[in-house]
């Protein structure tokens, strides 16, 4: 063991007590020990539902099984495919993503770059985004079949003079317009934080140099905050593929029939959620899907 | 010209800032819009309007004349709309189809005061009441059948339930958890665990729905030996996975803003890193944490097909381990079966407005 020697001019130390940084405290060790455990606790629940889904749906998934169009019994396990809803989830996300992106960005804009923090009109937004963020998904499905469908459809039917209810019924996309309605917030929050993480600097350096303010936005602003409008994209696109409470009402077909009747299949765990988004037969096409479920890890 | 230029020196800028105005005025419309239309279905049910009584005084057809139109909407349960698009063929039709479907009851309900009962009056939705086939007053939601029962009470229960079960274990989970990650563990294991976590709010509720239907049940079944597979006790852990990852990160959030100086200030005067995080970061961050838990209790009364798939049944009972159905769940199940404007529909819009909830701050 080395032990540095003290220079002659200084005291000699005490060399009984051995300097130590830390004491050893029990209940320090148990504590810490017990929020460990907490962690580790739900990443096990983590993994335990991830690979029960895993090994019970890995031996149901084949290539005709996502690219089949179920012809006669959609719960004959032999034949089945889930292809009309892969297509549906996917055509239902991405009309929802249209509309949502731009409201919600348009929006952000207005909050960070050009409204003040003090004006009625943006307390008023913000508590409007705050409260449309609390509104629980199933009361979205409620206001998309009164307002869309049963407001908004059946006077289109009636304004189009059609004979039978072509707008008036549940449809696609109303079922993507309720799924924009409600994850606008989700939208809003993301841009406004990346926006407001651009150091300020940038947009007077810009404005002394002669931009305008909208050019300022657009050229600067924008193209340094694309990073966080796509994760609240990707945040928006993950909480709506997964979503079933908002398009039960508005846009699922024949869900009272499928809701009890698929419970009990066990195999096809992964499928579940597309299971409740058969949309509509029309837009299933038989070409090959480039899109494996991807949505429930973003 | 100076450096305040107006819109005509520059009409582009002018006309995008005004656009960009109005488009952030469409969050306000979309609240607006929600409010009004479930309002729209919910009032009559405030001021009275609905009548479920099974049997009802007949109107003879010939008396047509004698009552005003309002009078025979109501007794026709049509809608406003629905009355003015009808001819007076139509209402003799439909008031026909009313007497006949009155003289149809059967004998049994003649005498039988439930039967005369107007069952969404306030009292009967909110009050214990002694149905004819039960010893004792009791609290009974049960929308089908011929005398529908809508007492609201059991849906509250139940949504209380599973809601506080899920919160009591979640939050000491997902708190312990921010703690760890946030105050103890190394910043490489932070790096994987924390988005790892977050991870979880990834899954579907539906998917945590279905392995808390398919396997959890079973399982937490033999550990505690209860009688019921499915209950709320079920339904309120498997609520408690979907909250976790929302408790976490926005405790762990709270708890790393906390400044540094705080912590190197409590571990130069000799605490413990425990000490340090339970003593002076925690107490710091405690609104932060308590804003998680509100959070998470939102997202876990909203929460609608985890509950729907693990448990169902609107049991008025206070035993965890019976069964429980919440409010947002009764929505999403019986809607199907209810009549688009009809009484049934009324009261879902008023479920509907009770299960919305302020927040404070964004998610």
């Amino acid at each position: 063991m080395n032990t540095i020697t003290p220079p002659e001019y200084l005291p000699a130390v005490p060399q009984s007590r051995h300097f130590k940084a830390e004491r050893f405290d029990f209940w320090s060790f148990f504590f810490s020990g017990l929020t460990g455990l907490a962690t580790l606790f739900i990443l096990g629940i983590l993994a335990v539902i991830l690979l029960n889904i895993l090994i019970n749906g890995w031996s149901a998934i084949s290539w005709h099984f996502v690219s089949t169009i179920p012809k006669k019994d959609f719960f004959d396990a032999e034949t089945t495919g889930v292809l009309p809803m892969i297509v549906g989830t996917t055509i239902r996300v991405l009309v929802m993503t249209i509309f949502v992106i731009p409201i919600g960005v348009i929006t952000a804009i207005y909050l960070t770059e050009y409204a003040s923090n003090i004006s009625l009109t943006t307390r008023v937004i913000r508590a409007a985004v705050n409260n449309l963020a609390g509104v629980p998904s199933i009361v979205f499905g409620l206001f998309g079949l009164g307002f869309f469908i049963n407001f908004v459809g059946k006077n289109l039917d009636a304004i189009l003079h059609n004979p039978s209810a072509v707008w008036g019924q549940p449809a696609l996309i109303w079922a993507a317009l309720t799924l924009a309605v409600m994850t606008v917030p989700v939208v809003i929050v993301a841009t406004e934080e990346s926006l407001k993480a651009i150091p300020p600097g940038l947009r007077e350096a810009s404005l002394a140099l002669g931009a305008t303010k909208l050019e300022t936005i657009l050229r600067i602003v924008l193209p340094q905050a694309l990073p966080g409008i796509l994760t609240g994209g990707i945040l928006a696109v993950s909480r709506a593929a997964g979503e079933v409470a908002p398009i039960l009402f508005t846009g699922v077909a024949y869900y009272m029939a499928s809701l009890p009747a698929i419970l009990p299949i066990n195999s096809w765990t992964w499928a579940i959620t597309f299971l409740f988004c058969p949309h509509n037969r029309r837009t299933s096409s038989r070409r090959a899907p480039f899109f494996t479920p991807p949505f429930w890890c973003c | 010209m100076g450096i305040h230029r107006g819109h005509r020196a520059r009409p582009l800028e002018w006309l995008a800032e005004k656009f960009i105005f109005l488009v952030s005025l469409s969050t306000i419309l979309m609240v607006f819009l929600i409010f009004l239309f479930v309002a729209r279905e919910a009032l009559p049910v405030f001021f009275g309007e609905t009548n479920t009584a099974l049997v009802q005084k007949a109107i003879p057809v010939d008396e047509i004349d004698k009552h005003s139109p309002e009078q025979l909407q109501q007794y026709l349960e049509l809608t406003p709309e629905q009355f003015k698009a009808m001819d007076k063929e139509t209402l003799t039709t439909l008031m026909e189809v009313k007497v006949e479907a009155q003289n149809e009851i059967p004998e049994q309900f003649r005498d039988d005061p439930d039967a005369h009962a107007n069952t969404t009056d306030w009292r009967y939705l909110l009050l214990p009441h002694k149905w004819a086939d039960y010893a004792k007053p009791e609290f009974i939601w049960q929308p089908v059948g011929q005398i529908k029962k809508f007492n609201i009470i059991p849906l509250f229960v139940g949504t209380l339930k599973t809601t506080l079960i899920g919160l009591l274990f979640a939050v000491p989970l997902a708190v312990g958890a921010a703690i760890y990650v946030s105050q103890l563990a190394r910043p490489r294991v932070r790096e994987i665990v924390k988005p790892t976590i977050e991870l979880l709010s990834g899954i579907p509720s539906v998917v945590v729905g279905f392995f808390a239907l398919l396997v959890m049940a079973t399982v937490l079944q033999k550990i505690f030996g209860y009688q019921t597979r499915l209950n709320a006790f079920v339904a309120g852990v498997a609520l408690g996975f979907a909250v976790i990852p929302v408790i976490f990160s926005i405790a762990e959030d709270a708890l790393t803003s906390v400044p540094r100086a705080y912590t190197q200030a409590a571990l130069a005067l000799g605490a413990s890193r425990w000490q340090t995080a339970w003593q002076i970061v925690l107490p710091a961050a405690l609104p932060g944490v308590f804003a998680a838990t509100v959070l998470g209790f939102g997202r876990a009364i909203g929460e609608t097909m985890i509950v729907l798939m693990v448990c169902s049944a609107s049991v008025m009972s206070w035993s965890i381990f019976d069964s429980a159905r919440s409010i947002t769940t009764t929505i999403a199940a019986e809607m199907a079966e209810a009549v688009s404007g009809g009484p049934h529909y009324r009261i879902y819009s008023c479920l509907a407005h009770c299960s919305s909830q302020q927040r404070s701050s964004p998610t």
